[in-house]
């Protein structure tokens, strides 16, 4: 029953699509806290590093690997500079609802 | 263990002086008592002259290094020359402005230089990993700059809007080069081109297409081509002017430069397979961008969509994908950065009693109060509707001409049409200034800089006619080394 090695590469591809979608539609159906959209950008990034490590083991290749790496670094960044521009925005707004976000408009 | 060798790091000495500059000034910033925000952007602007000297003096004909992540080739040193161009003019266009919104702070420039730095690795990338991270350097100082205005609730909702879409369009564009990467097995472009090569006999998996789309729709995000332009008319009607400007004018260039590369590089063997996709986008941003703009009053909202425009005609000339195609584009790059540096100079200029104005009716009889500017104005709205005899007009031209060559008779029609429709609210504009009765008038300019570069920039627009070899002839042997 416990048999790992069914566990194949469509697996993890499957589970990193999922990922994918949920952080696509989080960013675009979230309708309450900006906080949630920058959750689902982490979400959209680590699957992008989980399909990337499982095609690396795949291939038996470490470019994967090594573009993991530089994800993780970007994604950190990333959130500090999301976080640092919300706190600034909920600095003269007074909040951070995705509604709030609405002064500017065409 | 086998013996380390390092890369040869002479191709790469303009980024790595750039980036050294940059922090150099960075400490420079936080530990001279009171923030010296004029002679930190004074060496900005000098060490970005010096990059683009050595980018010159260091030309060289397709040269990769860092185990073949980065190469420099004649297209990638004029791009970088544009790059660095736009942004040593818009530091330069900025300082007066900083001044008076109160965002005279050192951070300003030296995010300019990082960005432009991440822009040059960019042109330069010759891997999926080297451009991932260039656009990741260039893309984080640009969300900052946006709210850059830190007491504005419209300046720091632009950051914020440019940085949730930023962030999702790189997220799609990295899965986009996972799949690539795990249907070829490699990162690098010129493995990519091998194994599309393969693929070309028999049919294209579908993980390759998802992945080439996914990698074209985060592309189309940077350049704001429709439908992935939504963030653009907020952010540049929020964003300080001034950074406005520097949106308008270099990211652009680079992201146009990256786009050209992937394509005929990498994607090259699989013409018939993106050529669909980039029609679309193109056709979709010619006709937003000369239909939705006719509504808007505020001038930065109205250019914004007049990027996106002109962001197609640039995509449209990319479908023909051969060597006038390129060259096409590059010359458009070149004539579009001249004209928004003469239009955003303009939108800086413009104030009444000492505050910003940005409404287009503001301008209401400017050709009697500041004849002048009005006329600069004038040939710049001239330009960009495509009028010959002045440069937008041949820059429009030779686009449609690759397009036509590459016997994409539909898009070439939409092309004309769609800067038929444009042409109306470029006009308004002129008329509007020379036309309408006269309002209060906008304050006397005291800016010089600003005034020199509006004036320079239309006076080149106009004799573009007179000298065009110089730019034709760079922008062909640029498009000659990218199509080896």
């Amino acid at each position: 029953m416990t048999e790992l090695s069914h566990i194949g590469i469509s697996h993890f591809l499957t589970l990193s699509a999922i990922l994918f979608t949920l952080g696509v539609f989080g960013i675009f159906r979230n309708r309450r806290n900006v906080i949630v959209i920058l959750m689902s950008v982490e979400l959209i990034l680590l699957s992008v590093t989980m399909n990337m490590v499982t095609f690396s083991a795949y291939l038996n290749d470490l470019t994967g690997q090594v573009f993991s790496m530089f994800i993780l670094t970007v994604a950190a960044a990333e959130a500090a500079i999301g976080l640092a521009i919300l706190v600034v925005f909920f600095r003269n707004r007074g909040s951070i609802a995705v509604e709030d976000i609405s002064a500017l408009k065409g | 263990m086998t013996e380390f060798i390092a890369p040869a790091f002479s191709p790469a000495y303009p980024e790595i002086f750039l980036a050294i500059m940059a922090m150099i000034l960075l400490m420079l910033g936080v530990s001279t008592d009171k923030e010296d925000y004029r002679s930190i952007s004074r060496f900005s602007i000098l060490s970005l002259i010096a990059v683009g000297m050595v980018v010159i003096r260091l030309y060289e004909g397709g040269v990769t290094t860092f185990g073949g992540m980065f190469v420099v080739d004649g297209f990638s040193s004029f791009m970088k020359v544009l790059v660095l161009f736009g942004a040593a003019v818009s530091i330069g266009m900025a300082t007066r402005y900083a001044r008076r919104e109160r965002i005279m702070r050192f951070e300003y420039p030296v995010l300019i230089l990082f960005s432009t730095l991440g822009m040059m690795l960019m042109i330069s990338a010759n891997d999926l990993m080297a451009l991932y991270m260039g656009l990741e350097l260039q893309s984080l100082p640009l969300y900052v700059l946006a709210a850059m205005q830190r007491d504005s609730v419209r300046s720091t909702e632009a950051g914020l809007k440019y940085f949730i879409l930023g962030a999702l369009s790189s997220g799609i564009l990295l899965y986009g080069m996972s799949l690539l990467y795990g249907y070829t097995g490699t990162t690098q472009f010129a493995g990519l081109a091998a194994a599309f090569e393969s693929f070309s006999h028999g049919g294209v998996p579908l993980g390759v297409m998802t992945g080439m789309v996914l990698l074209m729709c985060g592309m189309a995000f940077k350049i704001s081509a429709v439908p992935f332009h939504m963030w653009t008319p907020d952010v540049y009607e929020g964003s300080p002017t001034s950074v406005t400007a520097f949106f308008a004018i270099v990211p652009k260039i680079a992201a146009l430069a990256l786009m050209a590369r992937i394509l005929t590089g990498p994607f090259g063997n699989m013409v018939l397979h993106w050529q669909q996709v980039i029609i679309l986008l193109s056709v979709a941003s010619m006709v937003l961008g000369a239909v939705a703009a006719i509504g808007q009053r505020n001038i930065k909202r109205m250019l914004a969509y007049s990027s996106i425009g002109h962001m197609g005609y640039a995509l449209s000339g990319l479908c023909a994908a051969n060597q006038t195609g390129v060259q096409a584009v590059l010359v458009y790059a070149a004539i579009y950065m001249v004209m928004s540096m003469g239009a955003f100079a303009f939108v800086l200029m413009m104030k009444r009693k000492d505050r910003m104005v940005e409404d287009i009716y503001d301008l209401s009889g400017l050709s009697k109060t500041q004849p002048m500017m009005a006329l600069g104005m004038a040939v710049i709205m001239f330009s960009m509707a495509g009028i010959p005899p002045l440069a937008g007009f041949f820059g429009k031209l030779y686009i449609f001409q690759a397009v036509v060559n590459a016997q994409l008779y539909m898009l070439a029609v939409i092309g004309v049409l769609s800067s038929v429709v444009a042409a109306y609210y470029y006009l308004r504009v002129i008329k509007v200034m020379y036309f309408d009765a006269e309002d209060e008038a906008l304050d006397a300019q005291e800016d010089r800089g600003l005034n020199l570069v509006m004036m320079l920039s239309s006076l080149s627009l106009v004799t573009f006619i007179l000298v065009p070899a110089p730019l034709i002839t760079a922008a062909r042997l640029a498009a000659e080394t990218l199509l080896r």
